[in-house]
């Protein structure tokens, strides 16, 4: 039956729909407006990592697009999957509501299923015509030559040593980093068409350039001169660097002769690297360092992992001599101040060697020939905050200038300091795009999440761990991958939840569709602020209105 | 068909051949043989698809009804007295929304004191509820104006109340004879609604309305119900072209023309006042009675009209609007504003009160020699009043203008004992 | 038993934003309503609602709901109230479907009168929704509702219950929690705000009735309560659905919080989320994360009194309130519910 609705009585019965006339947004004193915040994962990421990003990919079971998006900025997913100490878990939102979103294991399973899949990198700009020098195929050496190659430039890597991978290699051992994720990475750098040079030192760095036609150069040789400390006795012999030992384990080139019972001294990852190697090779290793536990440098997980598989660490104590059966060592007290102080009680320790893992230094013999670029009072080379020396056109970064000595802050140096040669070569500065305010945990309505118990990753059984070089955490399989990805609350930027479109109270907001996020409908948005209130991660704000 | 019925049950026939959809029932003395009647029809399927809702109340009653013919359902339901009142809000509504339902009013006064006997209180207290109000002079009528309230109902789209006196009207057998469904069906098309509730063709009804145009909604449904006053007669001629009897229409004369005294009513006592004026013209007064058919819309035009040559009337009705008089003498009043005679205002039969045909007379015999006064309260036991007046005499000291009223009626009372 | 409704079950594994309004991880199919760029918006943009209004939110999200469920074929009959009155004011409706206002007490009523037209008529596929305010529902329309309960009419009746007459003002109504300050209650004398040991359940008296389905919900949970609503639209028959919409006027919250205080609400155990069907308890949702009562009041300024130190007991009365619901109902998780 039809109505005609002339026919309807005047003023009572209506038409449906009218009030779309009533534009109250005029109500309005504030207006919502869509942000992004800077996730406290990426702002903790030292390689600069947009974490969230490639999790939102991940989310939906899209790896390769999240592993895209993550190298992106990083070109060694898999490695850093393991290797990275991963501050990203730290600043986790997640960790307030159950436990930190496991990043780190994520990334490492994107990065062996690029591995697997031999996934290629993409050089996104056209080629530049400029050639720039790498110094050094550590981790961040790679980056840049990563990212420069990335660019469109050409790139070589000059490397003193025979094999890539720097302290990745040299430093990090195989029960941590397996040597083939190594190689499968770099692969994939040279394929971009990045030269390697192996076994090539640079004395002479202006030389260099000039031999080679270079029109930058990124320098990143590390540090890996060992620390000594004196300790006199008779048999000098029987004390060898952490440096060494762990270079040795790699190369073979001299036998690793430390006797059944090994002393490291030292508390820091290396220091554990180094006992934990020797437990390896069938030794029986314990570390002294002389402050307490708390106050270990070295990663916490590192210890207990240590400490599981059966290593004696003895804390508050200073290697004083050497002697025929061992170490004289002396107990330390701390100070109300927390500094070591001597007890002048002593120990002796037997042991048949000692592994000084102490620090390391740089190489300053690369300073040659390069006017005005000096070492600080730390032994290393100050650079700019876009990583360029003294020297015009010459970079530096990664262990050997002044940072913390990680294998993600230097992917980062490697990154930054391409944005900037990249800059220089087109005879420009690199301005990056101001950073956002971080997304903390009070800007998310954390009700719209699940508890969701973090997925570990499997740990190689403490006994196998004793007499194999096995990889002592696995990957992730990839349901416990997906459930991880999907732990991500997304802090700070639209994850298209929906809720500011369903709990407004005037449908004030379009939905725009799948990837386009929302837009306001400023007409009748009213500003009552419900849509920021409950938008699951921060992603709305409200600003005052002009008028 | 002929039959030998009771009021209410020849109303439940004549609604069941209109073909209702929607019924909604709750008692109340006396309306309830009509919804009984019904529902028994309707459960022993005699009724098509109608659905038969016992609601909790009158007020659920006509908000049933509301719904139910907003959704384009014949609909009807029957009330009376506190019934009506318990409803009112509901009453207002459904005229305001312009909706088509038909409800019979079984006349009966309200209380306190409570009371279940007729006279109009329950009608004129919806007076203003700008639905359509028949009244029906006797069973038969009773039964065909429910056929043309229907019609009514659905071409104005307006309610439409059919009042009839209860007891009198509600529960006397007579002889009626109750339409025919051919030939209701001929005389009563299909349900149009005007707006209806539909998912096809959405609107919205019963939207508030502020000062810009609330006069303008009150003026259109005065308009509506004067165009009604055109419909009435129109529907009342057509119903006597298919069914051979003269019921409904605005009002009926009976030998009102060129007398000059005509008394004006409504209801069941137009049959005892047709009775009580033929015995008084063949006794040699010039009288005759005009019965008001339609008392919503009030049909002033055609009652000026058909008392012009009268030189007094007099106003019989069952209600009294306290602290002023008689409600449909002021209605006659105002419609005679153009002539210059005496209009009296009679009050009788309150809360069942016996109207008889002497105390008819002769109150009529005092109304033809102008000795009635303002206004008359027929059959009042004045030596009740003076008594309870006396008792609180100690208590209260009444004003001048009540003095007054009792001074009349105290007069008239002596005048009327002493012409016995 | 107690069961966790299939909806919450359904999105187990979709944890980023299990509980927002849509979710990019599941299927079409399986989002909220309000999710979909089809939703019917059956009460529209520039309506005239407070800002933060809880009721005119949770009448878009029941009846939307109700369109899908019912294929778009539905009717609604509207009490008197805020909700008619901000969306129906002469010459702009914003309804976007066959609505109808009567009167504040009649809702229900005109709803069976709706429904029994469209059986009559042999249009039974069209549905019937009534709805209004707890003032209009569970005072002054109390026996209409009754009366659709106990004949079982078929009309999904939805309660939008925010605790006070508001479009009058804030006046106090049966549904008026205990101490509650409203304009008829106001904070005055020794026993400020609203009497103790007042008011009623209409749930439990409509469960009385052992209608087909009873249920409660709020505009915190929109997954509970569109599967609340497809549920009831499942049913033939009067069903009644109790939605809690905070006032932002009325309660003296933010209007940023209206979401938040319902939430609070459900969390502290002031308003039990609910099911019944044919008069027996069906199902509770359990509350995820309990918070204390006084987190939900201190939103609130209608109860700021009950914290001065001499409405203590005031104060303790409402924690008594919360932790009767959870005994009665079990909410709290991984208990079973009573027998």
């Amino acid at each position: 039956m039809s109505i005609d609705s002339a026919k309807t009585p005047f003023a009572v019965t209506l038409d449906v729909g009218g009030s779309l006339l009533n534009k109250t947004g005029s109500w309005r004193s504030e207006r919502p407006v869509y942000v992004d915040r800077l996730p406290p994962c990426n702002h903790a990421c030292p390689a600069g990592e947009d974490i969230q990003g490639w999790l939102y990919h991940a989310e939906e079971g899209d790896y390769r697009g999240a592993w895209e998006s993550l190298i992106a900025n990083n070109p060694l997913p898999a490695i850093m999957g393991r290797a990275c100490y991963h501050p990203c878990q730290q600043a986790c939102n997640r960790a307030q509501l159950d436990q930190a979103v496991n990043i780190h294991a994520v990334e490492r399973y994107l990065g062996d299923l690029a591995l697997e899949e031999q996934w290629p990198a993409q050089i996104v700009n056209p080629p530049s015509g400029k050639r720039v020098l790498v110094i050094g195929a550590g981790p961040s050496g790679l980056s840049a030559a990563y990212h420069l190659a990335r660019l469109g430039h050409s790139v070589e890597i000059h490397e003193a040593g025979p094999l890539p991978g720097g302290m990745m290699r040299f430093g990090i051992p195989r029960y941590r980093l397996p040597r083939e994720v190594v190689d499968g990475e770099v692969q994939r750098i040279v394929n971009m068409g990045v030269e390697l040079q192996l076994n090539r030192r640079v004395d002479d760095i202006p030389k260099a350039l000039e031999d080679g036609g270079f029109d930058a150069c990124f320098v990143a040789i590390g540090a890996h001169i060992a620390k000594r400390v004196d300790i006199p006795g008779p048999d000098a012999a029987r004390i060898v660097d952490a440096v060494s030992f762990l270079r040795d384990m790699e190369t073979g080139d001299a036998p690793l002769q430390l006797g059944r019972r090994v002393v490291v001294y030292g508390g820091g990852n290396t220091a554990v690297d180094v006992a934990r190697t020797a437990k390896r090779l069938g030794a029986e290793p314990m570390i002294v360092y002389r402050r307490s536990r708390s106050q270990m440098p070295a990663h916490d997980f590192e210890i207990d992992e240590a400490l599981e598989e059966g290593i004696v660490v003895n804390w508050l104590r200073t290697i004083t001599e050497s002697d025929q059966q061992g170490f004289k060592i002396e107990k330390m007290t701390l100070d109300e101040n927390g500094w070591p102080q001597p007890t002048g009680e002593f120990e002796t320790i037997e042991a048949d060697s000692l592994v000084l893992a102490l620090g390391q230094n740089v190489d300053q013999s690369i300073l040659t020939n390069l006017p005005g670029v000096t070492l600080n009072r730390d032994g290393v080379v100050e650079v700019g905050a876009d990583m360029a020396t003294a020297f015009a056109g010459v970079f530096a970064g990664g262990d050997m200038v002044p940072a913390e000595r990680t294998v993600t802050v230097a992917v980062g140096h490697g990154k930054k300091a391409a944005r900037n040669i990249d800059a220089y070569l087109r005879g420009e500065t690199y301005r990056p795009l101001p950073k956002s305010e971080v997304a903390n945990f009070e800007t998310l309505n954390t009700w719209y999440y699940t508890d969701a118990e973090q997925k570990m990753q499997p740990v190689l059984d403490a006994a196998r761990r004793r007499s194999t070089f096995e990889e002592v955490h696995t990957g992730l399989d990839a349901d416990s991958a997906l459930f991880e990805a999907r732990r991500c609350l997304s802090c700070g930027n639209c994850f298209e939840c929906d809720n500011c479109y369903g709990i407004c109270p005037d449908n004030a907001i379009t939905k725009l569709g799948a990837g386009k996020r929302f837009e306001f409908k400023y007409d009748y948005c009213k500003g009552c602020g419900m849509c920021v209130a409950e938008c699951p991660c921060g992603a709305i704000v409200m600003t005052p209105e002009a008028t | 068909m002929l039959q030998q019925i009771e009021g209410s049950a020849a109303v439940a026939q004549a609604v069941a051949t209109c073909r209702p959809e929607v019924i909604a029932a709750y008692p109340i003395t006396p309306q309830t043989h009509i919804v009984e009647g019904l529902g028994d029809m309707v459960k022993r399927g005699l009724v098509g698809n109608c659905q038969f809702l016992n609601v909790e109340s009158e007020f659920g009653a006509m908000s049933v009804c509301i719904g139910s013919s907003a959704t384009g359902a014949r609909t009807y339901t029957a009330t009376s007295s506190q019934g009506m009142l318990f409803m009112m809000e509901a009453v207002y509504n459904a005229s305001g929304m312009g909706l088509p339902i038909v409800m019979t009013v079984g006349n009966r006064a309200i209380g306190p004191p409570i009371n279940i006997w007729n006279d109009w209180s329950d009608s004129m207290a919806a007076r203003d509820a700008a639905w359509i109000q028949l009244f029906v002079e006797d069973n038969q009528q009773a039964a065909d104006v429910h056929v043309q309230a229907f019609r009514l109902a659905e071409a104005a789209s307006l309610p439409v109340m059919v009042c009839m006196d209860g007891f009198i009207l509600t529960h006397a057998y007579t002889r009626v004879d109750v339409p025919e469904q051919a030939q209701v069906d001929s005389f009563l098309p299909v349900f149009e609604p005007r707006q209806l509730l539909d998912p096809a063709a959405p609107i919205t009804m019963g939207a508030m309305v502020g000062p810009e145009a609330f006069a303008e909604v009150r003026f259109l449904a005065h308009y509506k119900q004067l165009e009604a006053l055109d419909l009435i007669p129109r529907h009342a001629a057509e119903f006597e072209a298919i069914f051979d009897r003269d019921s409904g229409g605005l009002l009926k004369s009976f030998d009102a023309e060129d007398k000059d005294t005509v008394v004006v009513s409504m209801g069941s006592v137009i049959g005892t006042l047709k009775s009580v004026l033929t015995d008084m013209r063949q006794d040699g007064s010039s009288i005759g009675l005009l019965s008001i058919r339609s008392y919503r819309p009030f049909p002033k035009q055609q009652l000026s009209d058909a008392l012009a040559n009268a030189r007094r009337v007099i106003v019989f009705e069952k209600c009294l609007a306290v602290g002023m008089g008689g409600i449909l003498a002021a209605d006659v009043r105002m419609a005679l504003a153009n002539l210059s005679i005496p209009i009296y205002s009679v009050i009788g039969g309150l809360g069942g009160r016996p109207i008889t045909q002497d105390n008819l007379r002769r109150m009529l015999d005092k109304g033809v020699q102008d000795q009635l006064e303002e206004p008359h309260f027929h059959d009042l036991n004045v030596e009740v009043v003076h008594r309870e007046l006396e008792r609180l005499r100690d208590i209260q000291r009444p004003g001048s203008s009540a003095e007054s009223i009792l001074r009349d009626i105290a007069g008239a009372d002596a005048a009327a004992r002493g012409s016995r | 038993m107690t069961k966790v409704p299939d909806s919450e079950q359904r999105v187990k594994f979709y944890q980023t934003g299990t509980f927002t309004v849509g979710n990019r991880l599941l299927d079409e199919a399986q989002r909220t309503v309000q999710a979909s760029v089809e939703r019917a918006n059956s009460l529209d943009s520039g309506h005239r609602a407070c800002q933060g209004c809880g009721e005119a939110l949770g009448a878009r999200y029941v009846v939307d709901a109700a369109l899908r469920a019912a294929d778009d074929q539905l009717i609604a009959a509207n009490a008197t109230g805020c909700l008619e009155v901000f969306t129906t004011p002469y010459p702009e409706s914003a309804w976007r479907l066959p609505w109808i206002h009567s009167l504040f007490g009649n809702a229900p009523a005109v709803g069976a009168g709706i429904a029994a037209a469209l059986r009559a008529r042999g249009r039974e596929d069209v549905r019937v929704i009534a709805q209004g305010g707890d003032g209009g529902t569970t005072d002054i329309g109390m026996g209409c509702l009754s009366g659709v309960f106990e004949r079982n009419d078929d009309v999904l009746y939805v309660c939008y219950n925010n605790q006070a007459y508001m479009n009058t003002g804030v006046q106090r109504s049966s549904q008026t929690p205990p101490a509650a300050r409203t304009a008829t209650t106001t904070v005055a004398g020794s026993e400020p705000g609203n009497e103790l040991n007042s008011g009623k359940s209409v749930p439990l008296i409509a469960m009385a009735h052992g209608i087909p389905y009873v249920a409660t919900a709020s505009v915190n949970d929109l997954h509970d309560l569109e599967y609340k609503v497809v549920k009831a639209m499942g049913f033939r028959g009067a069903r009644y659905l109790e939605v809690f919409v905070p006032c932002p006027l009325g309660w003296g919250s933010r209007p940023a919080d209206t979401i938040k205080v319902a939430r609070l609400a459900t969390q502290c155990g002031m308003f039990p989320l609910i099911e019944a069907e044919y008069g027996e308890l069906t199902a509770v949702t359990r509350i995820r994360d309990r918070r204390p009562v006084e987190e939900y009041l201190k939103l609130q300024r209608r109860f700021a009194h009950v914290f001065a130190p001499e409405n203590a007991h005031q104060l303790e009365a409402l924690r008594e309130i919360a932790e009767r619901n959870i005994r009665r109902f079990n909410l709290l998780p991984n208990e079973e519910a009573a027998p």
